[in-house]
């Protein structure tokens, strides 16, 4: 197996540990972390024998981002038998993303799920009995990296991704037809036209890749659900944690009839946290696709609040919320510590473990909130990596989109014919695309066919 | 009474573009090879359009010429009116277009058939076909003879179970009135094919002696024809031009008023029609703001008074055509000649094939052109020929040709085939291909020829010649290269005027060349030692400066995706035994069965991690 490419990726599991490990690995490992690395001693990592550890620091361009350790291992003396650096740094979600990002910036691409282990497997590194083992390890997190990039489709990016290839599509239908079909009266492409969509496109692409940096749009964490039945203060609790009024609270049942999403800071515990429709049987028809939504967002979470109301007696409800967390990673809170005791929560904690108990509305229990999800964030092997590198897949994508959009304006100013601008275009087109995991020749072809009359 | 008549190594059934294509080039190859056709007066008929090429059409038609096959040369022979399309929006989308005369070309392929050693051309029809124990494939005439093969060829066209619809009058038929090859479909059916309906159409056709010409716009041809065989000789010369009219207002209120008697409006057709070849009444109802259709009224050939109505393909009765063709300018007196129709017809889910146009499931049966799912003369006869070789080759134990979709038009039609299926007849299109700056007409030589002449369709003498191009090329690039244009007055003049900056210092030949604004043509005046090159020559050195830095980054692609096409998965693996594929993805390469990782990179439902699942696999089966 000769893949060319250079791969990275943090190599330990994202949370608030100590010490954060970008794995890079390829031919081109070390010198693609000289662009970014200094060591005290001067020294050059692709003048370094394998098995060495250099001290020095790592550099944005000119501004020092952290120090950091980097072992050197060279092939075929290595995990995955070829060139590996190993960047040690300070821990924590920023920091690591950062340095991953330089590493990304500068050459290497991000690996896909167990893409380290396969390597290491094609290059003989393993022996035959654990190639089993490398196929599961590689299906479970693909799976859990599709998981998590759908997820992040689901929001407002992928609205914002699709709007804007939209835009590109039109053009690039034109374009087709215009070329396509010479003989049928397609309107001939106006090159400002042209220009602007092309521009508008890179504009907006930027502008969501610059988001993405300062962590606006996908800032890595926890996906965490509040979940519950109507009306035991899942947005009271949303609000206490937000810190704000995020969610609309009243006494009337089924007021959130959507999942309402925010990202918030616990205790250095980055989450990504949905307040959704209380669960029930419902006849009102807005309130039931919230309720389904809600549904969902349990399955998918990775952390899942379960919200329980002391102050009345378990309900048929209740118990099936039970059931469905049964075996995640769960929190069961019982809020309205305020109130009368009336609930059994023995029947919660016999299946999901010891309850929290607060009052949302005071604020009471908040910091024994925030204890139990940092302990379980941080002391559970929790794999947030796979998050991560839909987060790196996305971003790349959109760049690889803004490089293409680069090209077809640099070809349009240079006067080129429209053959190599389309190839550009289509180029960016699939870069997007790559996301929803659509083929960009079929998705041009058939908004031919939609936009134009075309054809004998 | 049945009678054993004769076994052969191959058989191809049907003698359209995609029969012909396979017949020879399985003859060729030194198989004895027999070609069916229900009607011999038709070989390499046209039915629809009297015109080869086209948008990515003549791409195809180029890439079956520099691979060894025939539709190029017959084009070139039969030309009534050549253009090519598309002049000044990039080299990648020049499209060589021919008008033919019909007749004659199906003559001339009728007879390069009768002469071609190894091949049998017999009237029949098709009734049966069969595998018998030990794998030889059986078909049976309707005179009741017996023939064997080793291989067979489907390429049916539309004759397969057809069904002609005019209004609501409807009638089993073959295209142009010939007999359908009903028992053969019923056949195929106990097979069990996975065959399924699809539709198309063709226009009317009506007497040039009643058409008023002076209300018509002219389009003659280039006067600079291109030929599209790399191996041509002839002289070829404009003979006829084509007319161009539009429909109006009138003729839409007649479609309109007339819909509900259309078997496609009404419903009585199921088949799925094609999207890039409309009915007029399609167009009207789906673009209803278009106040008229650009018609265009070609020549089907010098002895015949007929004209083809591009534009003008329709289901309605027979009446109503009438009524609408008369509504158009020039038509106004026209008497038509045939009657458009539309038809439809069995052929088979193109995920059952193989990249070498061979049946998964059943070994030494092919299928090619239509009868796949595709549409068009050059489809099809691209089928044809990698069929035919492919039957050849599985006889003489050697292995597939299986062109990549990086390196040709052809390669990219059967891989979309054979990889994504098709809902609606499939129609190349440039836009289909992401390498198109690499895919282009003008180097179809240079990237297939080497294959044709390795196949031993392409002969000694004409690689030597295509060799000789090669390094008339190189020389030619290394001489622009070094060449260096001093600064004058005249140079920055005409560079001044083409809107591109004037020079200060010595620049090189091809540095000029690079920019857009600049042609070997206009920089004739300061290139005094240019050697007296063909034509082509100057046009390969040009596209090659030109457009440099995007055929590099084309060919970075083409050199990534090769590395997947040469992981060949082997026919017998079983999807389902291996660990870690997704349910989805196992269900997909099960059924499409790619023939290396890039194809199944390409296949809806396959994930990249199932893609690594499947490299981990073939490690481990060849460390075994």
């Amino acid at each position: 197996m000769t893949d060319k490419t250079t791969i990275a990726a943090i190599s330990t599991p994202m949370g608030t540990g100590g010490v954060g490990i970008i794995r890079i690995s390829g031919e081109k490992a070390m010198e693609i972390t000289d662009k970014i690395f200094r060591a005290f001693s001067g020294k050059a990592l692709a003048d370094s024998e394998g098995y060495k550890a250099h001290y020095g620091r790592i550099f944005d361009g000119e501004t020092a981002v952290d120090e950091a350790i980097c072992l050197v291992f060279r092939a075929p003396h290595s995990y995955t038998g070829e060139n590996v650096v190993e960047i040690n740094c300070h821990g924590g979600v920023f920091l690591t993303k950062k340095i991953l990002r330089l590493v990304l910036a500068n050459g290497a691409s991000p690996a896909a799920p167990g893409e380290f282990t396969k390597r290491a497997f094609l290059n003989g590194k393993m022996d035959l009995s654990k190639a089993e083992g490398v196929m599961s390890l590689i299906s479970a997190q693909g799976e859990q990296g599709a998981n998590a990039a759908y997820n992040l489709l689901e929001g407002s990016l992928s609205r914002k991704i699709e709007e804007i290839n939209s835009s590109l599509l039109s053009v690039a239908a034109h374009l087709a037809a215009w070329v396509d079909y010479p003989d049928d009266e397609i309107e001939e492409i106006d090159e400002n036209n042209l220009r602007n969509t092309v521009q508008a496109a890179l504009d907006k692409i930027n502008l969501l890749l610059s988001r993405f940096d300062s962590g606006m749009a996908v800032t890595t964490g926890v996906d965490a659900a509040i979940v519950g039945k109507p009306n035991v203060g899942k947005s009271t609790l949303m609000n206490l944690l937000t810190g704000y009024d995020r969610s609309i609270v009243t006494a009337v049942e089924g007021t959130t009839r959507d999942v309402v999403e925010e990202t918030v800071n616990l205790d250095g515990c980055i989450l990504r946290l949905s307040d959704t429709a209380g669960m029930r049987e419902t006849g009102d028809i807005v309130e039931k696709i919230g309720v389904d939504r809600s549904r969902k967002k349990l399955e998918r979470a990775a952390v899942i609040f379960a919200v329980f109301d002391l102050s009345r007696e378990l309900s048929a409800e209740d118990l099936e919320l039970i059931e469905m967390c049964k075996g995640r990673t769960v929190i069961p809170i019982i809020n309205k510590t305020d109130l009368d005791r009336k609930a059994d929560i023995s029947v919660i904690e016999n299946t999901l473990g010891k309850c929290v108990a607060i009052s949302a509305k005071d604020g009471d229990g908040y910091g024994e909130l925030c204890e139990k999800v940092t302990t379980l964030i941080g002391t559970k092997d929790f794999d947030t990596s796979a998050a991560m590198l839909a987060n790196e897949r996305q971003r790349l994508c959109c760049e690889n989109a803004v490089a293409s959009l680069n090209e077809a304006l640099e070809a349009i100013d240079f006067g080129l014919t429209l053959d190599a601008i389309g190839v550009c275009i289509d180029g960016a087109i699939a870069a997007l695309l790559e996301l929803t995991g659509q083929k960009a020749s079929e998705a041009v072809v058939d908004e031919v066919f939609r936009q134009f009359c075309v054809g004998k | 009474m049945e009678y054993f008549a004769k076994k052969y190594q191959v058989i191809v059934i049907g003698a359209g573009h995609a029969g012909i294509e396979a017949g020879l080039a399985s003859a060729r190859l030194g198989c004895e090879t027999c070609v069916f056709t229900i009607n011999l007066d038709w070989v390499g008929n046209m039915a629809c359009n009297p015109s080869i090429g086209g948008t990515s059409k003549g791409h195809l038609v180029r890439e079956i010429d520099a691979l060894g096959g025939e539709m190029g040369k017959a084009a070139d022979a039969n030309t009534l009116q050549s253009r090519i399309l598309n002049l000044g929006k990039g080299p990648a989308v020049h499209s060589l277009r021919a008008q033919i005369d019909r007749r004659l070309y199906s003559d001339y392929m009728k007879h390069v058939l009768e002469l071609q050693d190894n091949l049998d051309l017999r009237q029949a029809e098709i009734t049966d076909l069969s595998q018998l124990e030990d794998g030889t494939w059986q078909v049976k005439t309707h005179l009741e003879a017996v023939y064997t093969a080793d291989c067979v060829i489907l390429a049916t066209g539309t004759f397969l179970a057809g069904k002609v619809y005019v209004g609501d009058v409807s009638y089993e038929s073959g295209p142009d009135g010939m007999f359908p090859a009903n028992k053969l479909g019923v056949a195929l059916k106990n097979l069990g094919l996975p065959t399924r309906r699809f539709k198309t159409g063709t226009p009317s056709r009506v007497n040039r002696k009643t058409v008023d010409f002076s209300k018509l716009e002219i389009q003659e041809g280039d006067k600079h024809i291109v030929p599209f065989s790399f191996d041509n000789n002839l002289e070829i010369q404009n003979k006829l031009p084509c007319y161009i009219t539009y429909t109006n207002l009138e003729t839409k209120d007649i479609i309109l008023k007339n819909l509900h008697r259309s078997p496609l409006y009404g419903g009585k057709i199921d088949g799925k029609g094609p999207r890039y070849c409309p009915s007029i009444e399609d167009k009207i109802v789906r673009f209803a703001e278009k106040e008229r259709h650009q018609i265009f009224i070609e020549p089907c050939g010098e002895n015949t008074e007929e004209m083809y109505l591009q534009g003008l393909s329709s289901s309605l009765p027979e009446d109503v055509q009438l009524k609408f063709i008369r509504s158009i300018p020039g038509l106004e007196n026209a008497e038509t000649m045939r009657t458009a129709y539309a038809i439809e017809y069995d052929c088979v889910d193109p995920l059952a094939l193989k990249a070498s146009l061979e049946f998964n499931d059943y070994s030494g049966l092919f299928g090619a052109g239509q009868f796949n799912g595709s549409s068009g003369y050059e489809e099809a006869a691209a089928q044809g020929l990698v069929a035919g070789v492919n039957a050849a080759h599985k006889i003489l134990g050697k292995e597939p040709l299986i062109l990549e979709r990086s390196g040709s038009y052809i390669g990219t039609l059967i891989d979309d085939l054979v990889t994504k299926g098709c809902s609606d007849p499939y129609r190349m299109m440039t836009s289909r291909s992401e390498y198109r700056l690499l895919l282009r007409q003008d180097n179809a030589d240079r990237r297939l020829t080497p294959i044709g002449y390795e196949i031993g369709l392409i002969s000694e003498e004409r690689y030597q010649k295509y060799l000789k191009k090669l390094e008339l090329i190189d020389i030619e690039k290394k001489r622009v290269q070094n060449l260096v244009i001093s600064p004058s007055d005249e140079i920055n003049e005409l560079l001044v005027s083409r809107e591109t900056s004037p020079l200060n210092t010595g620049v090189r030949f091809a540095e000029l060349l690079k920019r857009p604004q600049l042609n070997y043509e206009l920089l004739t005046p300061f290139d005094t030692e240019r050697p007296p090159l063909p034509y082509e020559i100057f046009e390969q050195v040009e596209i090659d400066i030109k457009y440099e830095g995007y055929i590099k980054r084309q060919q970075a692609q083409v050199d990534e995706m090769h590395r997947l096409e040469v992981k060949i998965l082997p026919e017998d693996t079983d999807y389902n035994t291996i660990h870690g594929l997704r349910l989805e993805a196992r269900e997909k390469l099960s059924k499409i069965r790619p023939h290396n990782i890039g194809q199944a990179s390409r296949i809806s439902g396959v994930s990249p991690s199932d893609i690594s699942v499947l490299l981990i696999y073939l490690e481990k089966e060849c460390r075994k």
